[in-house]
């Protein structure tokens, strides 16, 4: 009878998670015992439902859609611009919804690009940026537009393209923060940096 | 109305409502029997969600009810209630709990609902919302998207995490935490992976994660920035914005790996790739015209066709799972702002009156959206109707909270 009961319950808990969802239909007239399993309401009406049950626990204490954590803190593998002894100059700023390099900047890339020529074994990264205003992946492929501009300055004064590459961080690395023009001024740039 | 003093005096989850839907079903809803035994108030979740759908107005009972009850329906009809919910949670000898309910049709005069659901306590939120969406279902016809999930990213100093949560923002687990931003966090379609952007290594890399183990891997790590992943309906491709040839452009690629097919050859930025339901046309984002619209193409490649006109500045575009409407952000004046059009071609129209909407995505439902905004000088997230009518603002821990993704059906 014991072991009835358990084998019963064991179906119900496979049942369940099979399911992906528990429930039991309540008699109609009493509520004494859940007497019939029950497949859940088709709120997955052409969505993933079948899916739901292979993601659901098999133990019956453990929580549903546990969500395991990945902690990447300190695994940072990149110290950008170690002991570089690259021009000091690293930072070209644009004008609002421009892509051109302006050119009182045209001398820092120059440099850039004789440090980079005098060592063949020298990497740099380029880094555009936006300011804050509008959508983070449009802004992205902004940033990346300021970025490709100075690789391809770079390029044009004999860099060769395996010692740059161009990245963007859109909007998400502000250098100032605030909604004023001098500070979306100083967040329009691109950043060369030593890898 | 002395009914209302029943109410919790602070409630755990407050619905904003910010308007009025045109036509909204009354529900009395009993507080659940022994819920506060076990620390879950599960009636108040259930009452929030279903306000946050927009389609019902809750009210308390005002007295001691629950599943067992002998209930006068004439009586509650009389006090303009459709519908009665009442319950209890019950702590078993195993540790688990015993979720009752009924629900009663008060025009109809009938017990329309009686369930029980047996869950470990981590799971007396997620049975709460699927009473939600059983309830939701019995009397609207349609399924509830409660016991779904959101993906979010949040912003603390330096720490950007990437939560999933319950709907309603409650129950969050942390997927990924890092020292760089995240950003584009995408459902597959079978809500058991994640795709996202994260800048981990020092640039924009597409990660794809599997939520149960946490094993995660690269999908897309070229020359460039890799960004904007959106899954194909069936789960096999990625559309993903890659800038290995210079301009940022659309390419697919297998999810378990492969070789980049490019999609888009434009003189311009093409990013934002969303697919149609059907998985035929991928949607995205291209300033070819000068300033940034929203077009489509064929999932197989083509000639793309403009779909946004007014404005000078459309981007993020989402489909509702019917593949009927367009929620985007459209620039008016300094303000960005939700706007959601019939792919029909009739007009457009502002779901907000916000300043800084970003990031929609449908619910799987297609009944509501989610989107993040700015409110009090921070980031935070939003649900809405799709008339705009009825808006919720997700719990917030007072951390900025930002690129919303709703998940799909089943978890």
């Amino acid at each position: 009878m014991q072991s009835r009961k358990w084998a019963a319950l064991a179906a119900v808990v496979l049942a369940a998670g099979l399911a992906g969802c528990g429930s039991t239909k309540l008699a109609e007239s009493q509520v004494q015992a859940p007497v019939e399993t029950r497949t859940p309401l088709a709120t997955g009406a052409g969505g993933g439902s079948a899916a739901a049950g292979t993601a659901a626990s098999t133990s019956p204490t453990q929580p549903q859609s546990q969500v395991a954590t990945v902690d990447l803190a300190n695994t940072n593998p990149v110290a950008a611009n170690a002991g570089s002894a690259a021009p000091g100059q690293r930072v070209v700023y644009f004008d609002y919804d421009s892509y051109v390099i302006k050119d009182e900047f045209k001398p820092l890339v120059d440099g850039h690009a004789k440090a980079l020529a005098s060592n063949r074994t020298r990497r740099v990264v380029i880094e555009g940026h936006t300011d804050e205003r509008g959508g983070r992946e449009y802004n992205l492929a902004l940033g990346q537009k300021r970025a490709e501009a100075v690789l391809k300055s770079l390029e044009l004064l004999g860099v060769p393209t395996q010692q740059v590459e161009a990245v963007s961080f859109g909007k998400e690395r502000p250098a100032a923060t605030g909604q004023d023009e001098s500070t979306w001024a100083r967040n329009r740039r691109a950043e060369l940096k030593d890898r | 109305m002395a009914a209302l003093a029943s109410w919790p005096a602070a409630a755990q989850f407050r619905v904003e409502v910010t308007g009025v839907g045109a036509r909204q079903l009354p529900v009395t809803i009993a507080s659940f029997r022994d819920q506060d035994k076990a620390g879950v108030a599960v009636s108040d979740i259930v009452r929030a969600d279903l306000e946050r759908s927009g389609l019902f107005r809750a009210s308390p009972a005002g007295m001691a009810l629950d599943e067992r009850s002998i209930v006068a329906l004439a009586e509650w009809r009389a006090r303009g209630a459709d519908a009665l919910l009442a319950g209890s949670v019950t702590r078993l000898s195993d540790g688990r709990f015993d979720v009752r309910y009924k629900l009663w049709d008060a025009i109809k005069n009938e017990e329309v609902l009686g369930q029980s659901k047996v869950v470990p306590a981590g799971d007396l939120r997620l049975a709460a919302h699927r009473v939600a969406d059983e309830v939701h279902q019995r009397l609207t016809g349609e399924p509830g998207v409660n016991a779904t999930r959101i993906a979010y990213v949040l912003r603390s100093g330096r720490r950007f995490t990437l939560h999933v949560t319950d709907a309603d923002g409650e129950g969050g687990q942390v997927a990924v935490a890092s020292p760089e931003p995240i950003i584009s966090p995408a459902w597959s379609p079978d809500g058991r992976r994640l795709a996202y952007v994260s800048f981990e290594t020092q640039k924009a890399v597409v990660w794809v994660q599997d939520l149960g183990t946490g094993e995660r891997r690269m999908v897309a790590n070229f020359r460039g920035s890799n960004s904007a992943p959106a899954w194909s309906p069936d789960g096999t491709q990625l559309a993903v914005a890659l800038s290995r040839e210079g301009l940022t452009q659309l390419f697919t690629l297998p999810v378990a790996g492969g070789t980049p097919q490019r999609l888009t050859s434009s003189n311009s930025i093409d990013t934002e790739p969303v697919y149609s339901p059907d998985g035929r046309r991928i949607y995205f984002v291209s300033d070819r015209g000068g300033g940034p619209q929203i077009y489509r193409v064929a999932a197989s490649g083509g000639d793309a066709e403009r779909v946004s006109f007014a404005g000078s500045y459309n981007i993020s575009p989402a489909l509702s799972p019917d593949g009927r409407l367009l929620a985007y952000i459209s620039r008016q004046g300094n303000a960005f702002r939700l706007m959601s059009m019939d792919l029909d071609g009739s007009a457009a129209g502002a779901l907000t009156d916000t300043a800084d909407d970003e990031s929609p995505s449908f619910a799987p439902n297609g009944r509501l959206l989610v989107y993040a905004t700015r409110a009090q000088g921070q980031d935070v997230l939003m649900t809405t109707t799709l008339d705009g009518k009825i808006k919720t603002r997700l719990l917030s821990s007072g951390a900025d909270m930002r690129e919303p993704a709703w998940g799909p059906y089943g978890r």
